[in-house]
């Protein structure tokens, strides 16, 4: 009787967790297609013809599928007075994001080994402070960068900007490294100084082998951010270095008379397939690296 | 010839506070010292001055007569075994032993011979290509005396080497080590909170507590002649008893009275040490209280003692008694007939005693 009462409620509890790992998953699926929604709607847009746009349904899919529209948003839509479509911005962001990821990448992994390794006098207040400028918000530096660059002599130009990224990637890049090598045993560093090392060559030796998890975090979140910016490119750059996001901003805004979206959105998508790139490449290192934290030594 | 490490009136402050004060040892090529003492002493960081690891904030310090106060560490002809072992998680074994060698510059022939050599040693040649990371706990003990021994250096640093090895491990690496010793001749400076590592490894012990030295001897001054009562309580298992005495000087020497909770004091007469004061804490180690007829001294005295506990362990059986308000352990033979709650006769050897003043804790005798 027990035995029988026990199974059955048993076998309910079964069932009921089967019921509710689907209802999950159902949850789970619904959210995914909200998501996948306006990209759905951005790629069949981007391969219809603007007649087809005029007269079909926003969620159909194309009944004729062209490539024109990618064509023109490639190389000859206009953004203002010219007309050679996004890319030379793709080539300008390209030239700005690549540099800009490496040099913050190795500055901070730099900066982060000295924080978490070699303790100086006054080495918590300067992570402190470079900690604090993760959190100015950009608009804040506008001006003052915008009269260090013309300082500098860079104002509008490609290093100029690569200057501004990596000054504004700096707090982040730290923060992550130093994270990461603050769980490594002190006793290694001293290892290797028993052993003759100095502080370049345990930092090459030692530490960047340990670093690739972390390196990919870093690339990803710096790759996305500078990639992204629209802000700092339309606030320091001039005809002829503007990044992507500004040129997407002109096509879609400047156009005149018709406005053809499937241009806009063939646009919009070249703009973000880098980063989704990176994100496909790399993705799996991506949550290795920001749950893994020590070094089984 | 000079001291190969001579270390005089060394301070260590982090901050303000002092964490070692006025360390002064110096060790002779060859011996094994042994650091000991309490977590938290500053045995770690006396040891990392040695190396150069940490700046010293007074005093001065000798490596094989050249002063090497402000050199750095790479530049002081010395290797180190740290407690974690402290490999290199990304090279293999291999890497790990002959990276000393090649930050050095020492060429890829020297490298090769010198690691099969020391492979060879530690037994380890079949482990050279893995990482750390696939290695037991004993094997990365080794690999971490091949990344010191194919230095060949003046002086060997341990810190905690075995503290991490379960215990059969670490008796065996014990011995190993002391064998190591012997055979290269080598100085070595050994930190460890463990006294019994310390009384079997050491030719010198230094014993701390609190940033500064207690004793410094050889082992056996150490264990028969504590300094006072922290050395004394320390090192030893079980520990020394410390049983509070009144003293009174007679025509034959003096009145040891130890008072007992049911029954008359106990009265031991101690013909050698005189000009004791009145109040003082006897020390006697437990193997120094025996049956009369077992372990027999001159200066043995007898008395009938009321033992509360036996524990059989093995070669000996410990009698635990009550005397002067403590617990009083005596290590009696194996085959012993004393029995729990019946009255004994015991010898205690005032040859061996030691005496301490209540209040300082020093030695008196
Ligand atoms: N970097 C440091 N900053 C401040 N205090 C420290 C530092 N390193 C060690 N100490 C302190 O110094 C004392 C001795 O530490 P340590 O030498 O590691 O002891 P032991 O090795 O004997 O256990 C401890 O009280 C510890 O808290
Ligand atoms: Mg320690």
């Amino acid at each position: 009787m027990t035995d029988l009462a026990m199974s059955t409620a048993r076998g309910q509890s079964r069932i009921g967790k089967v019921a509710l790992r689907w209802l999950l998953y159902i949850a789970l699926g619904l959210f995914a297609l909200y998501y996948l929604m306006p990209l759905f709607v951005m790629i069949t847009t981007s391969l219809k013809s603007l007649e087809e746009i005029r007269t079909g349904d926003l969620i159909s899919l194309p009944r004729e599928v062209t490539f024109d529209a990618w064509k023109t948003a490639w190389a000859t839509a206009c953004t203002g007075i010219q007309c050679e479509g996004v890319r030379p911005f793709f080539w300008n962001s390209v030239l700005i994001a690549v540099p800009a990821v490496m040099i913050s990448t190795l500055i901070g992994a730099l900066n982060g080994y000295v924080v978490a390794q070699w303790q100086f006098r006054g080495s918590n207040l300067f992570f402190a402070a470079l900690l604090f400028g993760c959190f100015i918000p950009f608009q804040v530096v506008l001006l003052p960068m915008a009269r260090v660059l013309g300082l500098m002599g860079v104002a509008g130009t490609i290093p100029g900007l690569i200057f501004v990224h990596v000054i504004y990637g700096l707090g982040f890049t730290t923060l992550f490294f130093r994270n990461y090598y603050v769980s490594i045993p002190s006793e290694l560093t001293k290892a290797a100084k028993v052993d003759g090392a100095g502080f370049f060559r345990i930092f090459w030796s030692i530490f960047l082998p340990l670093s690739l998890p972390i390196i990919v975090v870093t690339v990803i979140w710096q790759f996305t951010q500078i990639w992204n910016d629209f802000l700092f490119g339309v606030s320091f750059s001039q005809a002829g270095t503007q990044p992507i996001t500004v040129a997407l901003n002109n096509i879609v805004n400047s156009t005149t008379g018709v406005k053809e979206y499937n241009v806009d959105m063939a646009t919009a998508i070249i703009a973000a397939l880098p980063t989704l790139l990176v994100y496909v490449v790399a993705g799996k290192y991506f949550i290795r690296g920001l749950t893994a934290g020590s070094v089984k030594g | 010839m000079a001291p190969i490490l001579d270390i005089k009136n060394l301070y260590k402050n982090y901050g303000q506070v002092e964490i070692l004060k006025d360390i002064n040892v110096s060790i002779d090529s060859g011996d094994f010292l042994v650091l000991v003492g309490p977590s938290g002493c500053g045995k770690s960081t006396l040891l990392n001055c040695i190396a150069g690891l940490e700046p010293i904030s007074g005093g001065s310090l000798h490596i094989d007569g050249q002063n090497m106060t402000d050199v750095s560490p790479k530049d002081r002809d010395i290797a180190m075994v740290f407690q974690s072992y402290a490999l290199y998680p990304t090279m293999s074994v291999a890497k790990n032993i002959t990276f000393g060698m090649k930050v050095r510059g020492v060429d890829a022939a020297t490298q090769d011979s010198k690691l099969k050599q020391v492979a060879q040693q530690l037994q380890i040649e079949q482990l050279l290509s893995r990482r750390p990371g696939q290695l037991s706990g004993g094997q990365r003990q080794r690999v971490a005396m091949g990344r010191a021994l194919v230095r060949d250096p003046k002086l060997f640093l341990f810190d905690e080497p075995l503290s991490n090895l379960d215990a059969k491990l670490r008796v065996e690496m014990r011995t190993e080590i002391k064998e190591l010793h012997q055979r290269l001749g080598a100085s070595m400076v050994y930190v460890t909170h463990d006294q019994i590592e310390a009384m079997t490894l050491a030719t010198k012990i230094v014993v701390m507590k609190g940033g500064v030295i207690q004793q410094i001897g050889s082992p056996a001054e150490i264990y028969n002649r504590p300094a006072n009562l922290f050395v004394a309580d320390f090192m030893g298992n079980p520990a020394m008893n410390l049983i509070p005495a009144k003293a009174k000087a007679n025509g034959e020497g003096t009145k040891i009275e130890i008072t007992r909770k049911d029954g008359a004091p106990i009265i031991l007469t101690d013909a050698k040490n005189r000009n004791l004061p009145e109040d003082v804490i006897i020390g006697v180690r437990p193997e120094d209280i025996a049956e009369p007829d077992f372990r027999a001294s001159q200066d043995a005295q007898q008395a009938e003692c009321r033992v509360d506990i036996v524990e059989p362990a093995g070669a000996d059986t410990f009698v635990v008694m009550q005397m002067g308000g403590k617990q009083v352990t005596a290590r009696l033979h194996a085959e012993t007939s004393a029995k729990p709650g019946q009255m004994q006769r015991l010898a205690f050897d005032l040859g061996k005693v030691s005496y301490f003043a209540p209040d300082s804790g020093q030695r008196l005798n």
